[in-house]
């Protein structure tokens, strides 16, 4: 063994930098391994020089989650055993969570077959991939799991989630300016959804809010078998001139390595190895260290002194700790830039004196960056820092390549003993590989034999209103205010649309309009019947949210949620879903720019469906020109008239109503049409801009008789429909209300729109049917021959739900009852039109009609239904008393957010049946 | 001349970006000010904004108030400064006894995230006097500690004195006693509100432009009352 070549004593130092240290920092001796002359037994430290001459010790490489082979790759990269440090380093980086090595030989098909892109600045690879949206801003945008840690501790698992994403985000050079929480959750009624539900929620809250981030729209979606895995993903959106885009390179040798933020703990050590990448089993809770801590103050303070100093130009490079904490980014950086990297491990802030390098080095204690400055930089670096009050340590230095060409050394020391000495590359690129086996699930075939479309069906009047009631009022596609007003929506004031509405919209330029829209969706039945059709369905959903608005889709991330990949039935599943939605984006022609995998979402046998969630980002050149969901409200009985887009057949297999009536869950997903989705994008983004659609909602969970449901309820504002002829008898009205077949949007146009639109729709070859108008008096919804429902009743069942399930009853709730819908209608003015005439079902054409007129829409939130005042205070408890059906008011303007799971779509696979667009009806199975 | 209202920040202040912008959609220039510098740069009016200072891990407001800004603000106000608290800002100005009551966790223990209709009060402060009294106006409400309470004769003393600005209607958000949204010191010149009137300023943005009174009554308030 060798002595360290210079004599450096570092004192350890581990407080807010002077820059003293570092500045000092001799060039640290490459590829040398620098190891102390004496002691290296000393304090039990396992040195390198230790491990060299105890080749035969043993060492738990299992318990830390590696495999004979790649224990045995280690020690071949290395020439010796690995350190302890090494070993813990070894064994969080080759991890399922940090590898992707069951993934990348799938995942390389985002690349393959991606559509060439001139927009994009930074693609798979990166902490998040980077869109040009125009000459001088970019976005980015990326969603991520934090599922195991939020089944362990709810609260701190989802919180730090949001935290998570937030920096990958930041350390593209973004500043975060939206997120988005899509959840699976087990049975609503389930003891343990009570405890993990209100637990994850107030954590993405508690976070998400303090930090200062509107919560823009996400899913809340239960089923049975996300009881023992639930799914908390996040999503954070960023804008950044497009010249302020960061490096993760920790280049040019001499550069100072910094270590900004909080202090390193204890906390979430071993996250990403024994949490993320390991199926639950009993004892599960034991695991609950391993969850990190979240501090949204520290990271407000993060978000703020990074992008000070991005625009100061002080940083050459940046990395987020996350996932493997101080290992990955001091590896990732150097790796990337092909340097090496000297550190000195006591100069470490932490939080307990007591922790040991290999701790250090795994933590995954949140809120921390990693900076590579110029020596002449740091000063600005560490003034920086101090204004916003978080702490800078300077704890290395970049060191150059070796003179042969070979990538720079790793070189960690502890107090002056040599406890890592790799090359970077082997942890971050060098990761064992796996093509793992894949089966077709056995079950698969008689699953899809099983088709719910031979199921019994209302087929009578009353039967089909009480089943409207019984969906709305059923936990997917209820009403979630419950969740989402614990959500700060308003803050930043960029916030044009938000939950419940379709797509999230954000302006992110005051001064020309420019905004982005967001949509993730996601659907885990239609993906267990089949991966590769389910994935291009939640993609056609994302997309169609996002085109609903008027915004124009242009890229795609992921979270890919599946069981255990040693399990060939979930690599299959996973192997099709990854082609599905490569091949789905191409025809879309719209690129992957990034996601995540979150694979061993299994307790014991039991996975998960497998449940990709895709995202869609899209551009609206002016947000003013955004069309949201709800009817609007016309005066003097004026109407506006209803468009069904798309076609409809007979399509029940996956769907809610298959699953809420009959606990049924078989046969094939409805047919996905990517050509149609995307002529109907293209339609909607030319209506938008003109002004035909007064509002655009689109077709998926439960229907058209949820769209429905949701577009009157969010301004109060009732509507009339008939079902076209081809639909009249028996079971044939409820196929047209809780089909979901995919590619259907429901949009309302204003008056003297009409002819304009319809024109519009054909030139696009869009099918288009009138089917009702708009009823801003009525205060119900009627289908005609049907039923007949009144706001208040729909609004009573819809929104009673949540609360009824996670309590919220709160003495303070004054439910806006009597007023709630009376107040909607009074504020619009009372249309007198006697306009009693059901629609014309004469005129309702099979075909589409057409016509139409313009009519922007309004905003965000708007008011919808007023609460009636009430004219001194109401003692708060008397409210619920006042309150139709004992239900929880219902704030006036939002809503929940995005219908129950979201996923609209639906498509593939359908029976059916006209040509002309028009599906006779009648039901084959 | 165009007056120049200031909006502080504070570490964790969230809604300060957004303060500024109200400001000058009403017609005045936003001077952003900064928590360690005492100094208030000759401006007309200041704006606490809504966040969480400090992480607002302690009682809300309680480290903010001792910042070296809100010694000065302390003193100006004294001497009729019109302040406005909103929401974080509400809090500070209660624990640096501006300002009566406290702001405690709303009842139900969620943080809440609404748009609420209130009442107005009183049109006679800085803040308010662009308003009719009983004048209801719809303003996003969103906290998780917006619970105002006091005690009785405190309670009592602020509704003889007029001093309650704002009520809850159609349904309390947060379980405030006796309704209470927003209340004024003695002078009338500082008001704490716990909804966001800078969330109700852009009809693209917020659910109404009620708002924008509260902005446009302190420059009506500063024309009226040269300094």
């Amino acid at each position: 063994m060798t002595t360290h070549p210079d004599p450096v004593r570092e004192t350890p130092e581990a407080y807010p930098a002077t820059p003293g240290p570092a500045a000092v920092v001799p060039p640290a001796a490459p590829a040398q391994p620098v190891a102390p002359a004496t002691d290296e037994w000393a304090h039990g430290v396992d040195t390198v020089p230790r491990a060299a001459g105890t080749p035969g010790e043993l060492q738990p490489y299992a318990e830390l989650g590696l495999r004979d082979d790649e224990y045995d790759r280690i020690r071949q990269i290395l020439g010796r055993r690995p350190t302890q440090a090494e070993l813990a380093m070894y064994s969080i980086m080759w991890s399922e969570h940090c590898s992707y090595k069951s993934s990348k030989v799938h995942l390389r098909q985002f690349g393959e077959k991606a559509p060439p892109s001139d927009r994009l600045l930074a693609g798979i690879g990166e902490n998040a991939g980077v869109v040009r949206v125009s000459d001088r801003l970019a976005v980015t945008f990326k969603v991520e799991s934090h599922n195991h840690p939020s089944f362990v501790e709810p609260y701190q698992g989802a919180a730090t989630g949001v935290g998570g994403i937030v920096r990958d985000i930041l350390a593209m050079g973004a500043r975060p300016v939206a997120v988005m929480d899509p959840l699976r959750f087990g049975a609503a009624d389930h003891p343990d959804t009570a405890r993990v539900l209100p637990g994850v929620v107030a954590g993405i809250g508690g976070y998400g809010n303090c930090l200062g981030l509107p919560n823009i729209g996400g899913e809340v979606v239960f089923d049975p078998c996300y009881q023992g895995n639930p799914l908390v993903n996040a999503l954070c959106l960023g804008v950044l001139p497009v010249d302020r885009l960061q490096k993760k390179e920790a280049a040019g040798p001499g550069n100072v390595v910094v270590l900004m933020g909080a202090k390193t703990g204890r906390d979430g050590i071993g996250g990403v190895s024994v949490l993320a990448s390991a199926t639950f089993d009993e004892g599960s809770e034991q695991r609950r260290p391993s969850v990190q801590v979240g501090d949204p103050f520290t990271e407000k303070l993060l978000i703020e002194a990074c992008l000070e100093l991005y625009d100061a130009e002080l940083v050459v490079g940046i990395q987020d700790l996350g996932g493997a904490g101080l290992t990955c980014a001091l590896t990732e950086t150097a790796a990337a830039a092909g340097t090496g990297m000297r550190v000195w491990l006591e100069r470490v802030p932490l939080r307990e004196p007591s922790m040991e390098p290999h701790e250090i080095l795994a933590s995954e204690s949140q809120e921390r960056m990693l900076l590579v400055v110029a020596p002449d930089k740091l000063d600005a670096v560490l003034k920086t820092a101090e204004k916003w009050g978080v702490l800078a340590t300077a704890i290395g230095e970049v060191t150059a390549p070796s003179p042969d060409g070979q990538p720079g050394r790793l070189v960690v020391t502890w107090r002056d003993h040599l406890v890592v000495d790799v090359p970077p590359g082997s942890l971050v690129d060098d990761g064992p590989v796996y093509a793992r086996p894949m089966r077709e699930p056995a079950d698969l075939i008689l699953l899809q034999a099983d088709r719910a479309e031979t199921l019994p069906r209302p087929a009578d009047p009353e039967a089909l209103r009480e089943t409207v009631l019984r969906m709305i009022a059923s936990p997917n596609l209820a009403d979630k205010t419950w969740v989402t007003e614990q959500y700060d929506r308003y803050v930043l004031g960029n916030t044009v649309l938000a939950q419940p509405e379709d797509s999230g919209v954000i302006r992110i330029d005051e001064r020309t309009g420019l905004g982005v829209a967001l949509s993730v969706d996601g659907n885990g039945r239609y993906a267990r019947l089949d991966p590769y059709h389910g994935t291009k369905l939640a993609l056609a959903e994302a997309y169609r949210n996002v085109a609903v608005t008027g915004a124009t889709p242009i890229a795609v991330t992921n979270c890919l949620n599946f069981g255990s990949p040693e399990d060939p039935a979930v690599m299959w599943q996973f192997a099709e879903a990854v082609r599905g939605l490569a091949d789905g984006c191409a025809e879309l022609g719209i690129p992957v720019t990034g996601g995540n995998v979150s694979f061993y979402n299994q307790t014991g046998a039991a996975a998960i469906h497998p449940t990709p969630v895709v995202g869609v980002l899209g551009v609206l050149e002016n947000v003013a020109d955004r069309v949201p969901m709800g009817f609007v409200p016309r005066a003097n009985g004026d109407h506006d008239q209803i468009y069904l887009l798309g076609e409809t057949h007979v399509e029940l297999s996956g769907s809610e109503w298959a699953w809420v009536t009959h606990e049924h869950l078989g046969g094939i997903p409805p047919q996905v049409d990517l050509a149609r989705e995307k002529a109907l994008a293209d339609l909607l983004a030319a209506a938008a801009r003109v002004g035909h659609l007064s509002s655009a909602h689109d077709l998926s969970d439960g229907g058209l008789a949820q769209s429905l449901v949701e577009s009157c309820l969010r301004r109060g504002v009732g509507a009339r429909i008939a079902v076209p002829e081809r639909f009249a008898g028996g079971s044939m009205p409820f196929v047209y209300l809780f089909s979901e077949s995919a590619g259907r949007v429901l949009v309302s146009v204003p008056r003297g729109h009409e002819k304009a639109f319809a024109a519009l729709c054909a030139e696009h070859g869009v099918p288009h049917e009138l089917i009702g108008v708009t009823d801003t008096a009525g205060g119900a919804l009627e289908v005609h021959g049907q039923f007949r429902i009144g706001l208040d009743e729909l609004r009573a069942a819809h929104t009673a739900t949540l609360p009824r399930l996670f309590g919220g009853a709160e003495l303070v709730e004054v439910p806006a009852p009597a007023s709630g819908v009376a107040g909607a209608v009074e504020a619009v003015p009372l249309p007198t039109d006697g306009d009693p005439r059901p629609v014309d079902p004469a005129e309702v054409v099979s075909e589409p009609i057409a016509s139409s007129g313009p009519t922007p829409v309004t905003g965000a939130a708007e008011p919808v239904d007023t609460p009636a005042e009430q004219p001194t205070d109401v003692p708060a408890e008397s409210g619920e008393a006042a309150s139709p059906g004992g239900v929880i008011a219902t704030p006036p303007v939002e809503t929940a957010e995005e219908q129950a799971s979201g996923p609209d779509t639906a498509p593939d696979g359908t029976t059916g049946s006209g040509d002309s667009g028009q599906p006779s009806a009648p039901d084959e199975r | 001349m165009t007056a120049r209202v200031g909006v502080v920040t504070f570490p964790g202040s969230l809604d300060d970006g957004d303060a500024a912008r109200a400001v000058r959609i009403a017609g005045a220039e936003p001077v952003r000010l900064w928590h360690a510098d005492p100094a208030l740069h000759g401006v007309d009016a200041v704006v606490l904004p809504g966040g969480f200072s400090y992480g607002d891990y302690l009682r809300c407001g309680a480290i903010a108030r001792f910042a070296p800004v809100m010694e000065t603000i302390v003193d100006a106000a004294r001497g009729g400064l019109p302040v406005l608290g909103i929401c974080n800002g509400f809090q500070i100005l209660c624990e640096a006894h501006l300002l009566p009551g406290a702001l405690t966790r709303n009842q139900h223990l969620h943080f809440r995230n609404r748009d609420q209709f209130l009442r107005i009060e009183t049109a006679a402060t800085a803040w308010t006097n662009g308003f009719q009294p009983g004048q209801e106006v719809l303003i996003p409400v969103k906290n998780g500690e917006g619970c105002y309470v006091a005690d009785t004769a405190t309670l009592d003393r602020l509704e003889a004195e007029g001093r309650v600005v704002a009520r809850y209607i159609g349904g309390n958000p947060n379980g405030s006693q006796r309704d209470i949204a927003a209340v004024t010191n003695e002078a009338g010149n500082v008001v704490g509100i716990m909804p966001h009137p800078e969330h109700a300023v852009e009809e693209l943005t917020g659910p109404s432009l009620d708002g924008l009174g509260f902005f446009t009554s302190v420059l009506k308030h500063l024309v009226g009352a040269p300094a």
